[in-house]
């Protein structure tokens, strides 16, 4: 795939140009342990393999170094025996908020301790003394995190793509209007797009584009547009093609409409059953169901690192409207939830009032959006795993701060406070160079429109993306996320072969409402398709999640709340970002 | 020559460290990593261990002076001190090590007092040897410590 280098140049995520232009030399490591022997002996070794080292006997000192330098550090080797912390926490620190890659070391190689790193998302685990061949490779565990974010922005960025082109070849109605896609997307997204990041997406969704119909991506300020419209009709009212009318943005389609209409009314159901739960988070998507229970965990987890990294700063700041716009964001965004998410119907007491569309929603679990029947926690998040707790979102509402300025309607009134986590925190991953796709060129390629995790927000590492059937986080650069679900999952924002077929396949098979049970594999975790995106929690999360043992950090209050989630959740590992709901899933409904 | 003497002296001096188990493979990283722009590096990580480590034997001679012992603190202690050593490659002192923690996994606290003897002395009389012969090494020149008989 061209661009995949520049994709990753253009990546706001100040390491990526380092490491993918001389890789592996200049990977920017940092050591931590508290004996100055090893310290020392480590800097050297990795000084010998060209590595950029920087050395730090504190885990403290640490964590404020990796927060102070979001995109500073590539990857992280960290004693387990400390002094000030335990190496585990630190580990899981740093994956919940800056998702890099961790290596752990000790001169402990007991089995159980080596779990124990595994279970918390270590990448690696080093034993004591470390001989410098074990260093050299390191760098393959920053390849394979980062190759697992691009999967994911590529997938989204996909969506993205799709829509460009739609709104291009104008007026066209028709879905399967790809003839030029590749083309005109390309055209299409240099011209949106130039003033973010760049071309990363357009180069590379031309090829495949064709293949599918294209998808419309909601970002914000179009969500917006379809809220006001929805409004003015009145919910029971808002009938897809006045909706579509009332928009009057070219390039969308009544499909498109009746496909987000849906997703809407599911979500604002959501919102109002968990608003009234208290404890539960609205959040876009609906929690999912078995199939990923696993993925809210991370967002939880998250969520919590993020508030206790601090970064929880804008937090407090983001009004009611910011939910919305994130809850645009996540509608626009979302792609396929893939699993079996229900999506828990929510009682529109806030904003709507609707029925449950109950036959629509084939899998809908929950009825009328009560809250009773959603169990479990939802974070209704697209693309974010519904799981989070409620004030785990609030870490993610910080993030997204960005998003406020879309002005969307606060369609939950949940405030941003940290007990409750209302937000439907989308965590939009922001790629570099992503353009969030609007439909109609009329919308502003503000940052706005994307749902854009800037790194500066709370939540820099994460994004959310949507790899077709699900959203997950990313880490973001900062560079707006544009799903593509499925098709253009061969765009790769970074030239990535392409996501797995698995999203093409989703896409095909037509949506799946919420619960998608497509899960997509892109061939990186398991079936879910949490877990390729399951940046999140560090390391590989995805391999350790389902043995995450949360014991150790039972006394932990920041950590005991992930863990414990966590351990609800089954399969934690990608946590991610699992959607229950899936906007394009909802396209086969009647409207 | 003296020269040559000298460098067939440290060679020896160095080679019977390994043959009688004082050092291991990981003391060879370290003079691998040892180059022009780090000369002395080898002999800086020992300075750097001998004098780090002092303070875990003091907390570990303080901790055996408490009653009752503390064996998890003993062997916490210990643990550090012996990745401390093992990453410079002292391997008797790291054998000293093993055997420390398996009393204090025991509770044996007359067993952990006497292998922390042994643990001194060993410590003690690497420290010596090395001491030797750096010195011995700082004579004849740097680059001769880089190479070593493959």
């Amino acid at each position: 795939m061209p661009s995949s280098s520049s994709v990753s140049r253009n990546s706001t995520a100040g390491g990526d140009s380092n490491v993918l232009d001389q890789f592996p030399a200049g990977l920017r490591v940092l050591v931590v342990d508290d004996d100055p022997t090893c310290l020392m002996i480590l800097e050297k070794m990795l000084r010998n393999c060209k590595y950029e080292v920087t050395k730090c006997n504190r885990a403290e000192v640490a964590l404020s170094l990796l927060r102070e330098n979001k995109n500073g550090f590539d990857v992280v080797i960290s004693d387990v025996h400390m002094p000030d912390m335990d190496g585990f926490k630190l580990l899981v620190h740093i994956g919940l908020e800056m998702d890099l890659p961790v290596i752990m070391m000790s001169a402990d190689d007991s089995k159980s301790v080596v779990m124990k790193g595994v279970t918390h998302g270590a990448c690696d685990y080093l034993i004591k003394p470390v001989r410098i061949e074990a260093l050299r490779n390191i760098w393959q565990h920053v390849v394979r995190k980062k190759k697992r974010e691009w999967k994911d922005i590529d997938t989204s960025a996909s969506l993205d793509d799709v829509d460009r082109k739609e709104e291009k070849q104008a007026e066209d109605p028709d879905y399967s209007s790809s003839a030029n896609e590749g083309h005109n997307w390309k055209n299409t997204k240099r011209r949106k797009d130039d003033e973010d990041e760049g071309e990363g997406e357009g180069e590379e969704r031309d090829d495949s584009s064709s293949l599918k119909k294209p998808r419309v991506v909601w970002c914000v300020e179009l969500h917006q547009q379809f809220v006001a419209a929805v409004n003015q009709l009145g919910i029971d009212k808002a009938v897809p093609k006045k909706i579509l009318d009332l928009m009057n943005v070219p390039g969308i389609t009544r499909e498109n409409v009746a496909s987000h209409l849906q997703k809407y009314r599911l979500y604002l159901r959501r919102l109002s059953g968990s608003h009234q739960s208290g404890g539960n988070t609205p959040s876009f998507f609906s929690t999912p169901d078995a199939g990923y229970g696993s993925i809210s965990t991370l967002s939880d987890l998250e969520i919590q690192a993020l508030a206790a990294s601090g970064q929880l700063g804008q937090l407090g700041q983001l009004p009611g409207q910011s939910l919305a716009t994130l809850q645009a964001a996540a509608l626009g965004r979302s792609g396929y939830s893939k699993s079996p998410i229900s999506v828990p119907l929510i009682d529109q007491r806030n904003i709507f009032s609707f029925e449950n569309p109950q036959s629509r929603y084939g899998q809908v679990q929950n009825r009328q959006g009560h809250n009773g029947n959603i169990t479990r926690p939802m974070n209704l998040l697209h693309g974010i795993p519904t799981t989070m707790e409620p004030k785990q979102l609030v870490g993610m509402q910080g993030s997204f701060a960005g998003l406020t300025s879309q002005g969307l309607i606060p369609l939950t009134g949940q405030s941003q406070s940290q007990s409750q986590t209302q937000s439907h925190v989308s965590r939009h991953p922001v790629l570099p160079g992503q353009v969030v796709s609007s439909p109609g060129n009329h919308v502003t390629e503000s940052t706005g429109n994307r749902f854009q995790l800037r790194g500066s927000l709370g939540i820099p590492s994460y994004g959310l993306v949507n790899n077709g059937n699900q959203i997950q986080t990313r880490p973001l650069q900062g560079a707006d996320l544009t799903f593509d679900p499925s098709r253009h999952m061969n765009k790769n924002m970074q030239g990535q072969g392409g996501l797995n077929v698995l999203q093409h396949n989703n896409y095909d098979s037509g949506q799946k409402i919420g619960g998608n049970k497509v899960i997509f594999s892109t061939g990186e975790g398991s079936g879910t398709h949490v877990v390729d995106n399951s940046s999140m929690l560090k390391a590989e999360k995805v391999n350790y999640k389902s043995t995450f043992c949360p014991e150790e950090y039972s006394q932990d209050d920041l950590l005991t709340a992930m863990f414990t989630q966590q351990q609800q959740q089954e399969g934690i590992g990608q946590g991610e970002n699992e959607l229950g709901l899936d906007w394009y899933s909802l396209d086969n409904l009647p409207v | 020559m003296e020269r040559n003497q000298m460098h067939r002296q440290i060679a020896n001096t160095r080679k019977s460290f390994f043959d009688q188990g004082y050092l291991d493979e990981q003391f060879i990283q370290l003079e691998e990593l040892q180059d022009n722009s780090n000369p002395n590096f080898v002999e800086e990580v020992v300075t750097l261990f001998y004098r780090d480590s002092a303070r875990f034997l003091h907390n570990l001679d303080q901790a055996l002076e408490k009653r009752p012992l503390d064996f998890n603190k003993l062997d916490s202690l210990m643990h550090q001190f012996k990745g401390s050593s093992s990453s410079i490659g002292a391997k008797k002192v790291k054998t000293e090590c093993t055997n420390f923690r398996a009393y204090c996994n025991a509770q044996n606290a007359e067993g952990c007092k006497r292998t922390y003897q042994q643990v001194k002395r060993e410590y003690t009389t690497l420290k010596k040897k090395l001491e030797a012969y750096f010195q011995m090494s700082r004579q004849v020149g740097p680059i001769e410590m880089a190479c070593r008989p493959r």
